[in-house]
């Protein structure tokens, strides 16, 4: 996906531009640690343990100030749980005050009244609150014991706060996809904003996919339910494979990765893309000489990604122009070829696809900071991961001008 | 574009970039980002870039149209791009 919040339709030719890379991202994901106390069955990032090469304060400020200088709009900031790195609101105030805005995602476990009040008076701070189901049963099922009450909790700090439009942050799954409304009078009940993401078989992910991922009914459900409430509800424009149903989601609806957004992890590398912690996408690291931005301009797996791609085995349906073959990381994670079908290809062709996947082997994860003890029960102090952050699409939030 | 839209807008009075709004420069003209509605937003030439950017310092809109050499046919068009800006909060009235 494109990572981007957008309105509608934001015009061909842009979009053309976008496909070939900007010479900086719109925005990017950071994630800021591995550390978490939760251990969500469905973690991105496979997170729960702390790296410990992770970027210093001073690496971070430094890669702030690179960030300004490439004039980088905002960070997508998650983990692991971000709010657990001891600096972690040191460096919110260090990016807000070079004009880097901050979205940071959290399970709500640091979020005090205190910490409410302070994220409530500025512009230059977003937040989004991760949660997985509308009820404690369906969400603590994946998110673990307490994490639904931890979330709640951190809403009513927030909306107490009057911090409105925080954003109600919700990985849509086959359990949770029938309570969507329920997730709307959540955000509403709050002053909050739904956001809806993809489930993608990325870290941890790819285990539970399988069991997780919505069926193609349900899949047709969400899309009608985007098509009747999508203006107000952002996406990060993670369901553009849904256009192959006719009609386009709100949104780019193009894949952004290394295009316009891209991740870089606690450690400093630099992926294509939030969902996609592999080798296959490492592009290189910003500790390396001329940092993040050589990276952004001249590695090679970023120029590949923005030439021109055809549609390989998707070409012929009639649905690629609007869909565009779906997102790259669900087919990697799912042993699909790139330049075919997406796994949930709303025709079915993915379906098929993955019949022929032999069992195993699909690609994994390249890093793996899994508790060791298995899952964790969520217990104020420990920590785990939210899924990632960046499910933003720069171009979310696109309005639309001017020729 | 409609010429529809930027009916509304008053190109004889003064105008300038939000405060919390961020431009960066593109091939294709450039983005726009405000940190308040946390919009993103685009312009789709570098003539209506330079427009935008001289607003702070020309008494009107019509003249920091003249003076990016927006001719008068084209007007329009910019009149409309502008109001889509005003409408997001990118620009907003001054006094002159």
């Amino acid at each position: 996906m494109s990572h981007v919040d957008t309105g509608r339709a934001a015009g061909q030719r842009l979009v053309e531009h976008f496909e070939c890379g900007l010479d900086a991202p719109i925005c990017l994901t950071w994630e800021l640690t591995y550390a978490c106390n939760l251990s969500c069955v469905h973690c991105l990032s496979s997170s729960g343990r702390r790296d410990p090469r992770e970027l210093s304060t001073a690496e971070c400020t430094a890669l702030i100030d690179e960030l300004e200088r490439m004039q980088v709009f905002y960070v997508n900031i998650g983990g692991g749980e971000p709010t657990v790195r001891p600096d972690f609101w040191d460096l919110v105030d260090y990016a807000t005050a070079h004009r880097v805005g901050v979205k940071f995602s959290t399970n709500g476990v640091k979020i005090t009244p205190e910490i409410a009040q302070r994220l409530a008076g500025s512009d230059y701070v977003d937040v989004q609150v991760s949660l997985d189901g509308a009820t404690e049963e369906v969400n603590d099922a994946v998110r673990g014991p307490g994490a639904y009450r931890t979330a709640l909790r951190a809403m009513e700090h927030l909306a107490a706060a009057g911090f409105v439009g925080f954003k109600v942050s919700v990985v849509v799954t086959r359990h949770n996809v029938g309570q969507l409304d329920a997730f709307q009078a959540i955000a509403d009940r709050y002053r909050a904003q739904l956001r809806l993401t993809r489930l993608r078989p990325s870290g941890r992910g790819a285990d539970v996919w399988d069991e997780l991922h919505p069926t193609a009914a349900q899949q047709r459900a969400l899309y009608e339910w985007l098509l009747a409430h999508g203006e107000q509800v952002l996406t990060g424009d993670s369901f553009f494979h849904l256009a192959g149903y006719g009609e386009s989601l709100p949104g780019l609806n193009l894949c952004g990765a290394g295009r316009v957004v891209c991740l870089i992890d606690p450690v400093g590398d630099v992926y294509a893309c939030p969902f996609a912690i592999h080798d296959s996408f490492l592009a290189g690291n910003v500790r390396a000489d001329g940092g993040f931005a050589r990276v952004w301009r001249e590695s090679a797996l970023f120029a590949d990604l923005r030439r021109p791609h055809g549609g390989g085995a998707c070409s012929a349906c009639s649905a690629y122009d609007a869909c565009r073959g779906g997102c790259m990381a669900a087919k990697f994670f799912t042993g699909l070829p790139l330049d075919g079908p997406d796994p949930e290809c709303v025709r079915g062709h993915g379906e098929a696809a993955l019949a022929t996947v032999a069992a195993g082997s699909a690609p994994r994860p390249s890093s793996d900071h899994s508790h060791r003890t298995g899952p964790v029960p969520v217990t104020i102090g420990r920590r785990r991961p939210p899924e990632r952050a960046c499910d933003e699409n720069p171009l979310a939030g696109f309005a639309l001008p001017v020729r | 574009m409609s010429t529809e839209d930027g009916r509304s807008f008053d190109l004889d009075r003064a105008w300038r970039l939000d405060e919390r709004v961020s431009i960066r420069p593109e091939r294709f003209g450039a983005l726009l980002y405000h940190f308040g509605t946390r919009r993103l937003s685009f312009l789709k030439s570098r003539q209506l870039l330079d427009v935008v950017r001289g607003l702070a310092e020309q008494p009107t809109a019509r003249a920091a149209c003249v003076q990016a050499g927006v001719r008068d046919a084209e007007l329009p068009r910019y009149r409309a791009a502008l109001a889509a800006l005003a409408a997001s909060r990118m620009i907003r009235p001054r006094s002159a």
